[in-house]
């Protein structure tokens, strides 16, 4: 209470300060709801002693002209919310942003405001339902591409790895359900394991500053949420079906919820998706097809002042990988990039052969909450999650349906987190976590497992705080301690432990001096202590706009690959070797966001610059000569690097019924310490689309998109010659060559009806690719062998119930 | 009181899972099983027999394997060949030849030589007809220095060119020898 006393004496002196009574003063805001931060619409802002009114608008917002300097009382409420009343005493123009414990709006549409933030501070865009519904036979990186400044690094057209700012894997944080994904995120080709169908809101923040999930968000943090429910005695679902021409498959995802008038709610959700060969514009893709089974459950128990949530998630993905791009050497390889199509075109295909990754994803979580008064929120959880990743690769003999990858790994974590919010003007996060988690390389694989049994502890700690500085200034600052430790259990070759890498000299520790033929089993062992901080300063003006500041400073030990990784990593043809002298990567990232929310004309501008020491790449290092003959070798190394670019969001209204929206990516990569450019950069690229809508006629909507890659010109020159024996010469191997700047053209349509009483029907056409442009993407492993995805025709079918 | 009940189940419950997933840590170091660390190339003409060999402990460490020709050849003869493959790390050395032969269809061999007037032929089919190349026919003429290549491709076009670089599929083995016919 004193620091309460102490603020009205702050404002009692502010307020005395002002010269004369002046009536030209506005106090404006938005209306969010407590829970999600999706906007309320029609909520009622009643000023008691002035007796004034008005009602917020569809983006949620209010606006009410000519206050006096004084005290107002201010009622805000709003259907099935609790009343909230504010007492101001008004100096200047007054900005805020008002959270009203809401649940009704929910069993509707969730509107979502672009900018609606995790943090105040944070530079962050959302996708809502709608945008992922869209995305429904997709995957969530395919979706996450709509956002300026993601691009993705995939594997054909179905494993698509997410990448903000240019950064990718270890180095982004995915949250599903408020559980960090662990599922062995750190290979290129392992994409996450989250079915797009069972979230509702995706939250991508770019940058280091959402200390409150983990210190090693050096490229972003994405959030994947579940939908709030009502508090009413209701039963719902929905159902959708989508099917494609290119593929020949779809997806069915179906969801039931109950929710009772007590606060329990119950939640359950299966989808399917079956594709079988996709086709470039002139070939089938030989083996792409895919089998996936997704289903998770929810139930819990919601109220302002308590509640527990408990899911569960299965997901099941059956990935098929190009066959052409099983090679067995360099020279298999020099053919395949000289050759313009893949060496296997066969018919289409349902059938899923190898080369092919199985990989099955456990996730289970409970929450829970207690608000307690004047002090805030107190949440606790447990999760746990199990990832199986199976890799096949194409063999003889008995080992034909044998994986040549067999991992499993196994993550739990008790957390909490405290949030102190009864202060009016600060805002206080702060929280423990424990984590425990287990690899194991499951036997019977006969390969040398690529990343060995180990068991990992971390412990993190953090405090973020977010004060309203003035009425329109905010500042947020945060830090956060991290403990991990790892243990491993692996043999090297007596020959490559002593003389290769001479770690009998820089690790003796970790010899445990058991001598297994001519190898020698280690046992590394490492303790790393990390410091995470952020800063943030957010301006809110009057006039829409809006300023933010940030400063991230991330900290990210080296995952096992790069430490354990040393053989042949079977799907991507190479040897793959890391190293135990491998130290944290630290960054620190600045970004500044202008932003202008409005729906006639609105845009952000958000320039950043991110300085990264130590950063790890795996880059192409030499050859060696095996029976199978030349054969690339990769090694991970360390530098200093620097990310820097700009993303440009806009959006206009041309008429009532036209709108326009785009945005401008532009990035730009150096390795420092080699003085090059830095390896898998994504290239410039601008989107740009057209609407119209007309909600009188069934919700009709009409989206033209264009998009245009531009081609990577500053790559890294990691080319080399090699010896073929057959043709006796020298060849030369072309692998940092970028293909050409593409343009793509996607349409997309759609359609509301009433069904039944009270259901609505939603149908939905698109055509992706339209021109049916040949292209290849620098970003796609498998761009060596093949073209990226013809014409793609679509339905989509949705009934809300 | 509910709460920490609850949070009592939580506890409980990661516990649980904790425990289930701490499997024995038995050896499951596995070695490679599929792996062809040895190559043998026989050439035989009564009692002149020449052995070309390409051994590699560990094809998938960074270490180069090794080449060894046990002499020379002798001009204008005819030598019948055969080849034979092992992985030394399994206690049943050939058995990676054996599933090999059992892929016949799937499987062909591709020798090339830069001494021009070797002339090398496969005499051995699979099922479908089709040359496979374990067994060969190798005939030298003139006397000369150069190399000899062998290929193996996995799932390669049958019937083909008997050119490695037309016939597709994959490279399982590429080895090449320095040979003197003498």
């Amino acid at each position: 209470m004193k620091s309460r006393k102490l603020f009205l004496i702050v404002l009692l002196l502010i307020s005395n300060l002002a010269i004369s009574q002046n009536c030209t003063y506005t106090f404006s805001g938005i209306v969010e709801d407590f829970h999600d931060k999706s906007v309320l619409i029609g909520a009622t802002i009643h000023i008691k002693n002035l007796n004034k009114y008005t009602t917020s608008d569809v983006d949620g917002k209010f606006k009410i002209e000519n206050l006096c300097v004084g005290k107002i009382i201010v009622e805000i409420s709003h259907l099935a919310c609790d009343k909230l009343i504010l007492e101001i005493d008004l100096v200047d123009d007054l900005y805020r942003i008002i959270d009203l414990e809401h649940h009704i709006e929910e069993l509707e549409e969730v509107h979502l405001r672009s900018n609606s933030k995790t943090e105040e501070t944070s530079i962050e865009q959302n996708l809502k339902k709608e945008v992922l519904e869209s995305f429904s036979d997709k995957s969530l990186g395919d979706a996450l591409v709509t956002i300026s400044g993601v691009s993705s690094l995939t594997t054909g057209s179905t494993i698509v790895k997410p990448m903000i700012h240019g950064l990718h894997s270890s180095r982004l944080l995915i949250v599903n359900n408020n559980v960090r994904l662990f599922d062995q995120d750190w290979g290129d080709e392992h994409a996450p394991n989250i079915d797009i169908n069972s979230a509702n809101t995706i939250q991508v923040i770019k940058g280091a500053n959402t200390l409150r999930y983990g210190s090693d968000a050096i490229g972003g943090v994405i959030i994947v949420k579940p939908k709030k429910h009502a508090v009413k005695d209701s039963l719902f679902g929905s159902s959708l079906l989508s099917l494609n021409t290119n593929g020949q498959g779809g997806n069915f995802n179906t969801e039931i919820i109950k929710t009772y008038k007590s606060g329990y709610f119950f939640q359950l959700q299966t989808s399917i998706k079956r594709f079988g060969d996709f086709k470039t514009p002139d070939y089938y893709l030989t083996n792409t097809g895919i089998k996936n089974i997704n289903s998770s459950i929810r139930f819990g128990f919601n109220s302002f002042k308590k509640g527990f949530d408990a899911y569960y998630s299965f997901v099941d993905n059956e990935f098929a990988i190009l066959q052409s791009s099983h090679i067995g050497n360099v020279n298999d390889l020099v053919q395949a990039i000289n050759s313009k199509e893949p060496r296997v075109i066969d018919d289409f295909s349902y059938d899923i052969n190898t080369p092919k990754q199985s990989i099955q994803h456990h996730l289970g979580k409970i929450e829970a909450y207690q608000r307690f008064k004047d002090l805030g929120k107190l949440t606790l959880q447990a999760d746990f999650q199990v990832n199986r990743r199976k890799e096949f690769d194409t063999r003889v003999g008995d080992l034909k349906d044998v994986p040549v990858i067999d991992l499993r790994l196994f993550t739990t974590s008790l957390q909490s987190n405290l949030t102190i919010d009864y202060l009016e003007d600060l805002k206080i996060n702060t929280g423990l976590l424990g984590r425990f988690q287990q690899n194991d390389a499951i036997g019977g694989t006969g390969t040398e497992p690529l990343i060995p049994d180990y068991e990992k502890f971390d412990f993190g700690t953090y405090i973020t705080g977010n004060y309203k500085l003035n009425l329109i200034t905010e500042l947020s600052a945060g830090i956060r301690y991290d403990f991990s430790s790892i243990k491993a259990e692996k043999s090297y070759s007596i020959w490559e432990w002593d003389d290769t890498y001479n770690y009998d000299e820089l690790f003796p520790e970790f010899e445990t001096g058991v001598i297994d033929g001519s190898d020698v089993l280690t046992e590394p062992e490492y303790t790393f202590h990390c410091f995470s901080a952020s800063l943030g300063l957010s301006k809110h003006y009057t006039n829409d706009f809006s300023l933010l500041m940030n400063y991230g400073l991330a900290s990210r030990i080296p995952n096992p690959s790069e430490l354990f990784s040393d053989g042949l990593h079977h799907s991507t043809a190479r040897i793959e070797v890391g190293f135990l002298t491998m130290e944290k990567e630290n960054a620190h990232k600045f970004s500044i966001a202008l932003e202008r929310t409005n729906s006639n004309f609105g845009f952000a501008i958000n320039p950043y610059y991110n300085y990264i020491k130590g950063y790890i790449q795996l880059i192409p290092f030499d050859t060696v000569t095996t029976i199978r003959g030349s054969f690339p070798i990769w090694h991970y190394n360390q530098i200093d690097a620097q990310i820097f670019g700009v993303d440009i969001d806009i959006n206009k209204r041309i008429s009532d019924s036209f709108n326009y929206r785009g945005n401008l990516s532009l990035l730009q990569g150096d390795n420092l310490t080699e003085d090059i450019p830095l390896i898998h950069m994504p290239g410039a690229n601008i989107t740009n689309n057209i609407t119209y809508t007309n909600k009188e006629y069934h919700n009709l909507s009409v989206n033209l998109q264009h998009k245009t890659v531009f081609q990577q010109n500053r790559y890294p020159d990691y080319n080399f010659s090699t010896f073929n024996p057959v043709l006796q010469e020298n060849v030369y191997v072309d692998i940092s060559s970028t293909p050409p700047t593409y343009s793509l053209f996607n349409l997309n349509s759609s359609m509301s009806f009433n069904a039944f009483k009270e259901g609505t029907l939603k149908v939905e056409f698109s055509v992706h690719n339209l021109f049916n442009t040949s292209y290849r993407e620098h970003l796609n492993r498998l761009r060596y062998y093949a073209d990226e995805l013809g014409r793609n025709f679509n339905v989509k079918i949705k009934l809300n119930y | 009181m509910k709460t920490i009940k609850l949070l009592a189940l939580l506890f409980i419950s990661s516990l649980v899972f904790t425990g289930c997933s701490d499997d024995d840590h038995d050896d499951d170091h596995d070695h490679e099983e599929e792996v062809i660390t040895t190559l043998n190339y026989t050439l035989t003409n009564g009692n002149d027999v020449v052995v070309l060999t390409y051994f590699d402990l560990d094809p998938d460490d960074s270490v180069s394997g090794t080449y060894s020709v046990s002499g020379n050849l002798t001009a204008n003869t005819t030598y019948t060949g055969e080849l034979t493959l092992e992985n030394a790390n399994d206690e049943d050395a050939e058995h990676i030849q054996e599933e090999i032969e059992a892929e016949k269809e799937e499987h062909e061999f591709f020798y090339t030589s830069t001494i021009s007037d070797i002339t090398i032929s496969k005499t051995d089919m699979d099922d479908n007809g089709n040359l496979v190349g374990f067994d060969t026919t190798l005939t030298t003429v003139d006397a000369g220095t150069g190399s000899l290549t062998i290929v193996l491709k996995h799932e390669p076009t049958k019937p083909n060119d008997d050119n490695s670089t037309n016939a597709g599929g994959s490279t399982d083995i590429e080895v090449s020898f320095t040979v003197e016919v003498e």
